[in-house]
C-alpha cells in the first residue's frame, strides 16, 4: 500500500510539473476583442468525412486566412452536445455561430431566439412549413444556407448517362430522407434528359445518420451495382461514399463524388464530383458578418449562384470528351435560364 | 562451487526468510537446512508458511529479507527459470497439466524437442519412457492426460520436474489425492530417488507420512521454524506438540476409542433419518458418477464413506444436498421424499451440509464472518424484505464465542481467516441450525491439527445428540476414527459397507483401488 | 466501519488510474502543441467554472448514473451487461411512445409514474431477455447483450424513421404532457443547461440501489451469486432466477435513464439521443467500483470529461478527451478487483 502511495505522489508531481509546460506554438484561448470570432459545430462524428463537414471546415479556414477570422470548432460527442456546443459558442459571444447539418435545425432556431444579438447560420437548415403549407421563416438573426443539390445532381446525372457504355448508371444515397432524395431526384432527371432509355439503379445505405458513416455498406452496395452492369455510380452518402470509391477502384469502374472535389480519394476512377459549395457558403456568411451585412433568412445556392456544380479540371479532363463537356454546359445554361425545370423530389 | 566440504553436503540452506503479503507475514525469519540425498519433511499446520517458504525456494516469490543458498551458492531472489536450470523443481498441490495433450507432450512442454522445426514426437515419447522406467514412475507416455487417474497425473508432474533436471525436488502435499497403495508406490519412488542421490523436500501435515518416509523433519508454526529433528529421534506426539504449541489428541489414537463406542450407538437404532435408494447421478461431461447407490443413515450414527477422490463422492453429496439433480432413484429425509426438492426446503426439512470445498461453496470469501454465519439461513434472519442486521450481528457474536472463531471481529471478510477458522464458520453455521441429518464432506481438509480435533469433537457431539451424520473423507484415518459403519465408494458404486470393527486399513485399501469387490 | 487500509484499497487504484490518464492527457496535449495547464484550466472553467457548464455536467451525469447503476447491478450479480446502450434507448423510446398518446394538460406529477413504468418496463424487458437466456440455456450474457444492442437499436431506428418521426428530423413529436422542469426553473443561474429534476431521480436511484444491495435479503443473495455462484446455490439461492432478475433490474435502471432526455430535456425521443452513454456506463460502474457512491462520483467525472471535451475543443481535437476516457477505463480496468474477478470467471467458464 505504501508503494502505491508513493506512486500516487510521483505521478502527481510529474503531472503538476507538466501543467507549467507551455510549448512555443500554444494557442491562447479566444478572448473577446475586436477580432472576428466564428464558431462552428459539426455533427456527431462529422469531421473528417472528406465531403460535407470538411467543406465547412475549409470555408472557415479560408476565412481565417483571408479575413483574419478566429475560428473555433466543436465536435459533439452525443446528441445532447449539439445544443451544448452551439450554446457554448453563443455564450462566449462569438460573432457568428454555424451549425453544420440539417439536424441542427431545432437547436439553431431555439438558440437564435434566445440570443437575438448573436448571428447564427445553419448549413442545410431545413425550413419548415405550417399547416397551410406556408414557409415558416427562420428568426431574423439566423441564416438558412440551403443548396439546390438537385441542380448539380442533374448535371452529373447527364454526364453519367453520356459516358456510360452500359446505359446503366447507379446512385448510392446515405440516409434515406428528403434532403438526399433531392440528389437522387435531380440525378435521375438528368439521366433521363439525355438518355431516356438509360436505367438508374438507386439504393440507400440506411435510414439513420449512421448511414453517412458506413464505408463498408457503401462498398457492398457499389459492388453489387457494378456487378449488375452499372458502370458509373453517383454517391451522396458522406463517408459511406469512401466505400463506393473503393469498389470503383477494385472493379475498374467510375464513381462520382459529392459535396467536395473527391478526386484524390481514388485518382483515375472519379469521373467528377458534384460539388456543393459548403465552403463558399460558409465563407460568404463569415464575410458578411465581417462586413456587417449579415442578414437572417433563407439563402438558396444553386447553379446560378455557383453554390453547386461539377468538377472539370486537369485531373478528369481525360475522362470527359469535349463534346460531352459542351453538352453539359448547354444544359447548365438552360437550367439557369429556367428552361429546364429540375425536380427536387421523387 | 565452494571449497568448504560442509557446504557440499548441504543442498539447501535458507535463513531469516521474511515474506510479507500486505499486512500478512507468511514467513517470519523462517529457516530450513536440507542435506543432500535426504528426504526432508517440512511439516506444520495450514497457514504455518510451509508452501510460502518453498515458493521462495523455487523462485516464485522474492523474500523481503533473508538468504537462500542452494549447493552453497547464494541464490536469494532468483527466478523460477533460474531455479529450474539449477535443478530445483516443485510439484504443486494443484496439477498444472494440459488435459488434452499426451503425457509425453506435457512432460516436454516448455522445452520441446524439434526436428526441422517440427515437434519430434517419437523422440519425446522415447525419452519420457526411459525416464519413467528408470525412476519407477510408471505411466504410458502416449496416453492423454485427461484419461489418467489422479495418482498417474501426479507421476506426470514429478516426471516433468525430473525431465527438467531437478536434483532437488519439492513436493507439496502429494498424498492428498492418493489411495493407500498409491501412496506406498510414491514412497518407493521417492526412496529410489534418494538412494540415487537426489534431494527431496516433502511438505505435509500428516504425521504418519513424516514417520514413514522422511529422514529429517523441520517443523513450522506461524511462519517461524520451531524445530529441526531427525525422524528416528522423534514421535508423532512430539511433532504435533511442536506444530500446535501444546498437547493434542491425534485422530489415530482416537480410532480405537471410536470403534469401542460404536457398538453402543448402534443399539439405539430406529428408522433411518437419511435414506438413499438406487440413486443415479451424472457428473461432469455426462459420465455416470453415482451408479445405483443405496444406503441409509440412522439417527445417532456416523456413516463414513471412504474412497479415493473422484469416485462419485462429490456428486453423491451434491445430489443429497439438492445441488445436483439425480437421474434416477430417490432420497428421503425421515419420511419425506426430498428427491426433487430445492436446496432451501431440504434445509428446512432438517438437512445440514458441510460442503467439501469451503472456498467455492461453503463460504463467500468476500462476505463478512457474520454474513457467512447466516448463509443459507438468510430467510430466517430478515424483517420483511430487509435483512435483520441486528440479529445477524447477535448471532455472529454468539457463534464466534461458541465455536472459538478467530479473529473475533465478525465484520472481517472470511477471506482474512485461516483455513481452520474458515471451516469453523461453516461448522458453526451448519451445527447451530435445527437439523436431523448432517452431510460432512471432507470436513477437515486443509485444516490445522488443532481445528481437526475440534471438528471431530463436533461431529461426535452431533452423533451423541441423535443426529444422523454422513461423513465423506479422503483421509482414511479420519473415517476410521469417527465412523460407526464404513462404506467404500469405487467408480460410482458402494463396493463395501462394513461395521467399524471389520474395517481395517488393509481391507479398505483393497476396496478403494477396486482390487476387491464385496457388498 | 471502514478501516484505513480498506479505504485506501478502495480509493487508491482509481486515483492512480486517474493520474495515469491525466499524464497521458498531458502528453497528448503537448503533442498538439498546447499547454496542459491552459487546457485543463479551460476544461474546468467550461464545466465546474460556471453554472451553465455545471448544469451540463449534471445533465450528463444523470444519464450516466442510471447506466452506471445498471451495469453495477449486473456486476454485483456476476454479470457483464454490455446492453445498457439499447436498454437506455428502449426506455426513452417507450416513454415517448406512451407520452404521445397522452393529451395535453395532465399534471406532470400524475404522469411521472406512468412514464417511469413505461421506461422501466421497456429497459427491463431488453435486460431480462439475456438474463433469462443465460439462466435457461447458459448463453453468455456478454454475447447476448451485445447482439441485442444491434437488434434493439436497429428496431428503434426503423420504428422512428418509418412511423414516429416528424418529417425532416429524426425525432418524434413533442410530448403534450408530463415534461419535467429543468433546474433553471428553480435556480435561474442554470439557464440554458439541460439539467433537470430527473437528476433527483438518479440520486434516489443510487440510494435505492445501495439500500437494495446491502440491506435487503434479495440484495444479499444477488451479491452472493455474483461473488460465488456455487456458494449461493449451496445457500439455497436460485442462481438462475437471480441472474434474470438482476438483468431485469439492470435494464430497468438504464431504461429510466432515458427519461432524462425525453422528459427532462427535449420532450421527445430522438434517434441516438444518448449515443455512448450505455457503454460509458460500464466505465462508470467499474471506476465507481460498483458502489452507488462511487458511481455517482464516477458519473460526475465522466460527465466532466465529456462536457469539458467540448469546452477545450478549440485547442485540442475531441479525440483527445476520448483517448483520456479510454485511458481511465483501461487503467481502472486493470487495477480493479471486480474486473479481475470477471476475467477469472471467463477463464473458469472456458475451462468447463
Amino acid at each position: 500500500m505504501r508503494k502505491l502511495l508513493i506512486l500516487v505522489g510521483a505521478l502527481f508531481v510529474v503531472h503538476v510539473a507538466l501543467l507549467f509546460v507551455r510549448p512555443s506554438g500554444a494557442a491562447q484561448p479566444p478572448a473577446a476583442g475586436d477580432a472576428l470570432d466564428i464558431g462552428i459545430v459539426f455533427d456527431v462524428g462529422g469531421r473528417g468525412d472528406k465531403s460535407f463537414n470538411d467543406g465547412a471546415y475549409n470555408g472557415a479556414e479560408r476565412a481565417a486566412k483571408e479575413l483574419g477570422a478566429r475560428v473555433r470548432f466543436v465536435e459533439p460527442g452525443d446528441g445532447s452536445d449539439r445544443e451544448a456546443g452551439l450554446r457554448l459558442l453563443a455564450a462566449e459571444g462569438v460573432d457568428l455561430v454555424i451549425g453544420v447539418g440539417f439536424i441542427f435545425t431545432d437547436d439553431l432556431t431555439q438558440l437564435a431566439r434566445e440570443y437575438p444579438n448573436t448571428r447564427f447560420a445553419g448549413v442545410d437548415y431545413s425550413v419548415g412549413s405550417d399547416k397551410d403549407g406556408k414557409v415558416i421563416l427562420p428568426p431574423a438573426n439566423l441564416a438558412a444556407l440551403k443548396f439546390r443539390e438537385e441542380e448539380g445532381s442533374y448535371l452529373v446525372g447527364s454526364l453519367a448517362a453520356l459516358v456510360s457504355k452500359s446505359k446503366k448508371v447507379g446512385f448510392v444515397g446515405g440516409m434515406n430522407f428528403p434532403l438526399i432524395q433531392k440528389f437522387e431526384a435531380g440525378y435521375i432527371a438528368g439521366v433521363q434528359h439525355v438518355c431516356p432509355k438509360c436505367t438508374v439503379v438507386s439504393q440507400y445505405a440506411g435510414v439513420t445518420p449512421e448511414a453517412f458513416r458506413n464505408p463498408g455498406k457503401g462498398k457492398e452496395l457499389a459492388l453489387s451495382q457494378y456487378q449488375q452492369g452499372v458502370d458509373v455510380i453517383f454517391h451522396a452518402s458522406g463517408s459511406t461514399g469512401l466505400g463506393v470509391f473503393e469498389a470503383a477502384r477494385q472493379t475498374g469502374h467510375l464513381a462520382i463524388g459529392v459535396d467536395a472535389d473527391q478526386y484524390a480519394e481514388a485518382p483515375g476512377y472519379i469521373l467528377t464530383s458534384m460539388v456543393k459549395g459548403v465552403d463558399a457558403a460558409v465563407f460568404d456568411a463569415i464575410k458578411r458578418t465581417k462586413e456587417n451585412t449579415f442578414k437572417g433568412g433563407i439563402y438558396q445556392f444553386g447553379l446560378a449562384e455557383q453554390g453547386v456544380g461539377y468538377v472539370y479540371d486537369e485531373h478528369n479532363k481525360a475522362l470527359i470528351p469535349a463534346a460531352v463537356r459542351a453538352q453539359l454546359e448547354q444544359i447548365r445554361a438552360e437550367i439557369i435560364a429556367g428552361r429546364i425545370k429540375v425536380p427536387s423530389s421523387r | 562451487m565452494s571449497n568448504a566440504p560442509q557446504q557440499q553436503d548441504t543442498a539447501v540452506r535458507m535463513s531469516g526468510i521474511e515474506m510479507r503479503f500486505g499486512p500478512v507475514r507468511a514467513n517470519r525469519g523462517a529457516s530450513l537446512e536440507v542435506a543432500r540425498g535426504e528426504i526432508h519433511a517440512l511439516v506444520g499446520e495450514n497457514g504455518a508458511g510451509k508452501s510460502t517458504l518453498m515458493r521462495v525456494l523455487s523462485g516464485m516469490y522474492v523474500p523481503n529479507a533473508g538468504t537462500v543458498e542452494v549447493s552453497g551458492r547464494d541464490v536469494t531472489g532468483w527466478s523460477t527459470a533460474r531455479a529450474i536450470e539449477s535443478g530445483v523443481g516443485m510439484v504443486h498441490q494443484h496439477f498444472m497439466l494440459v488435459p488434452t495433450l499426451t503425457v509425453a507432450e506435457n512432460v516436454i512442454l516448455g522445452r520441446e524437442l524439434t526436428k526441422g522445426g517440427q515437434l519430434d514426437r517419437a523422440r519425446a515419447v522415447a525419452e519420457v519412457r526411459t525416464l519413467s522406467e528408470r525412476t519407477g514412475l510408471l505411466v504410458d507416455p502416449a496416453r492423454m492426460v485427461r484419461d489418467l487417474s489422479v495418482g498417474e497425473a501426479q507421476r506426470v508432474e514429478i516426471l516433468k520436474a525430473l525431465y527438467r533436471g531437478a536434483k532437488i525436488l519439492i513436493l507439496d502435499e502429494p498424498t492428498a489425492v492418493l489411495s493407500p497403495p498409491e501412496i506406498e508406490e510414491l514412497w518407493q519412488v521417492l526412496r529410489g530417488m534418494r538412494d540415487a542421490g537426489d534431494t527431496i523436500v516433502l511438505i505435509t501435515h500428516k504425521l504418519d507420512e513424516v514417520m514413514a518416509i522422511s529422514d529429517t523433519v523441520t517443523v513450522m508454526r506461524q511462519g517461524e521454524t520451531v524445530g529441526r529433528v531427525a525422524t528416528r529421534g522423534t514421535s508423532p506426539a512430539d511433532l504435533a506438540r511442536l506444530m500446535v504449541g501444546r498437547d493434542v489428541t491425534l485422530a489415530a489414537d482416537m480410532a480405537h476409542h471410536a470403534s469401542t463406542t460404536a457398538g453402543a450407538h448402534q443399539q439405539e437404532q430406529g428408522a433411518a433419518a437419511l435414506e438413499v435408494r438406487d440413486l443415479v447421478v451424472q457428473g461432469a461431461r455426462g459420465v455416470t458418477a453415482v451408479n445405483h447407490v443405496s444406503f441409509s443413515v440412522r439417527p445417532g450414527e456416523i456413516l463414513g464413506i471412504a474412497g479415493v477422490e473422484g469416485n462419485g463422492q462429490t456428486e453423491l453429496i451434491e445430489a443429497i444436498a439438492g445441488l445436483r439433480a439425480p437421474r434416477g432413484g430417490s432420497i428421503h429425509l425421515g419420511s419425506a421424499d426430498v428427491t426433487s426438492m430445492a436446496v432451501r426446503p431440504r434445509g428446512d426439512a432438517g438437512l445440514s451440509h458441510i460442503p467439501e470445498d469451503r472456498h467455492e461453496r461453503g463460504l463467500i470469501l468476500d462476505f463478512s464472518i457474520a454474513d457467512n454465519l447466516v448463509l443459507g439461513q438468510q430467510h430466517r434472519f430478515r424483517k420483511g424484505a430487509l435483512l435483520d442486521h441486528a440479529r445477524i450481528a447477535e448471532n455472529a457474536t454468539t457463534q464466534v464465542a461458541t465455536y472459538d472463531i478467530r479473529p473475533t471481529d465478525s465484520s472481517l471478510p472470511a477471506r482474512a481467516l485461516s483455513g481452520g477458522n474458515q471451516q469453523k464458520i461453516v461448522i458453526a453455521r451448519e451445527m447451530s441450525r435445527d437439523f436431523t441429518v448432517l452431510l460432512a464432506a471432507q470436513p477437515t481438509r486443509g485444516v490445522d491439527v488443532g481445528a481437526i480435533e475440534f471438528i471431530h469433537a463436533q461431529l461426535r457431539q452431533a452423533r451423541e445428540a441423535g443426529k444422523a451424520v454422513l461423513l465423506v473423507s479422503a483421509d482414511l484415518a479420519e473415517v476410521l476414527a469417527l465412523s460407526d459403519r464404513v462404506a467404500v465408494m469405487y467408480e460410482g458404486k458402494i463396493v463395501a459397507l462394513l461395521p467399524r470393527a471389520e474395517a481395517t486399513i488393509e481391507r479398505l485399501g483393497a476396496f478403494m483401488t477396486g482390487a476387491e469387490h464385496a457388498a | 466501519m471502514m478501516t484505513r487500509e480498506k479505504f485506501e484499497e478502495a480509493v487508491l487504484p482509481p486515483v492512480v488510474a486517474l493520474l495515469v490518464a491525466m499524464l497521458v492527457g498531458d502528453a497528448l496535449i503537448l503533442l498538439f502543441g498546447q499547454s496542459p495547464g491552459a487546457v485543463y484550466r479551460m476544461l474546468l472553467e467550461g464545466t465546474w467554472g460556471n453554472a451553465y457548464g455545471l448544469g451540463q455536467v449534471l445533465y450528463k451525469a444523470t444519464t450516466l448514473t442510471f447506466t452506471g447503476l445498471a451495469v453495477a447491478i449486473g456486476l454485483r450479480a456476476g454479470l457483464f451487461n454490455i446492453g445498457a446502450e439499447s436498454q437506455l434507448a428502449a426506455g426513452g423510446f417507450m416513454a415517448a411512445v406512451v407520452g404521445l398518446a397522452i393529451p395535453a394538460g395532465v399534471p406532470a406529477l400524475l404522469l411521472l409514474p406512468v412514464y417511469f413504468l413505461a421506461a422501466a418496463l421497456a429497459g427491463g424487458a431488453v435486460g431480462a431477455l439475456p438474463g433469462w437466456l443465460k439462466a435457461r440455456f447458459g448463453a453468455h450474457e456478454v454475447i447476448t447483450t451485445i447482439m441485442l444492442n444491434f437488434v434493439v437499436l436497429a428496431l428503434l431506428n426503423y420504428l422512428i424513421s418509418s412511423r414516429f418521426k416528424v418529417p425532416d428530423t429524426l425525432h418524434t413529436r413533442e410530448l403534450a404532457s408530463g415534461r419535467l422542469p429543468r433546474l433553471d426553473a428553480f435556480l435561474p443561474a442554470f439557464h440554458g443547461s439541460a439539467a433537470n429534476v430527473v437528476l433527483l431521480l438518479a440520486l434516489a436511484a443510487a440510494v435505492l440501489v445501495g439500500w437494495f444491495l446491502f440491506r435487503t435479503r434479495a440484495g444479499f443473495e444477488l451479491r452472493a451469486t455474483g461473488l460465488q455462484p456455487a456458494a449461493a446455490e449451496y445457500g439455497g439461492v436460485k442462481v438462475g432466477r437471480v441472474w434474470w432478475h438482476a438483468m431485469a433490474i439492470s435494464g430497468a435502471l438504464a431504461g429510466i435513464g432515458g427519461l432524462n432526455y425525453v422528459l427532462g430535456y427535449k420532450g421527445y425521443y430522438e434517434e441516438g439521443f444518448a449515443t455512448g452513454a450505455g457503454f460509458l456506463g460500464i466505465a462508470v460502474a467499474l471506476v465507481g467500483r460498483s458502489h452507488p457512491v462511487g458511481i455517482v462520483l464516477a458519473a460526475l467525472l465522466f460527465a466532466t470529461l465529456s462536457q469539458g471535451g467540448l469546452a477545450v475543443n478549440a485547442l485540442v481535437p475531441k479525440q483527445m478527451v476520448d483517448v483520456l476516457q479510454a485511458v481511465v477505463i483501461i487503467a481502472v480496468a486493470t487495477s480493479v478487483p471486480e474486473v479481475r474477478r470477471l476475467l477469472r470467471g471467463f477463464r473458469r467458464s472456458n475451462d468447463a
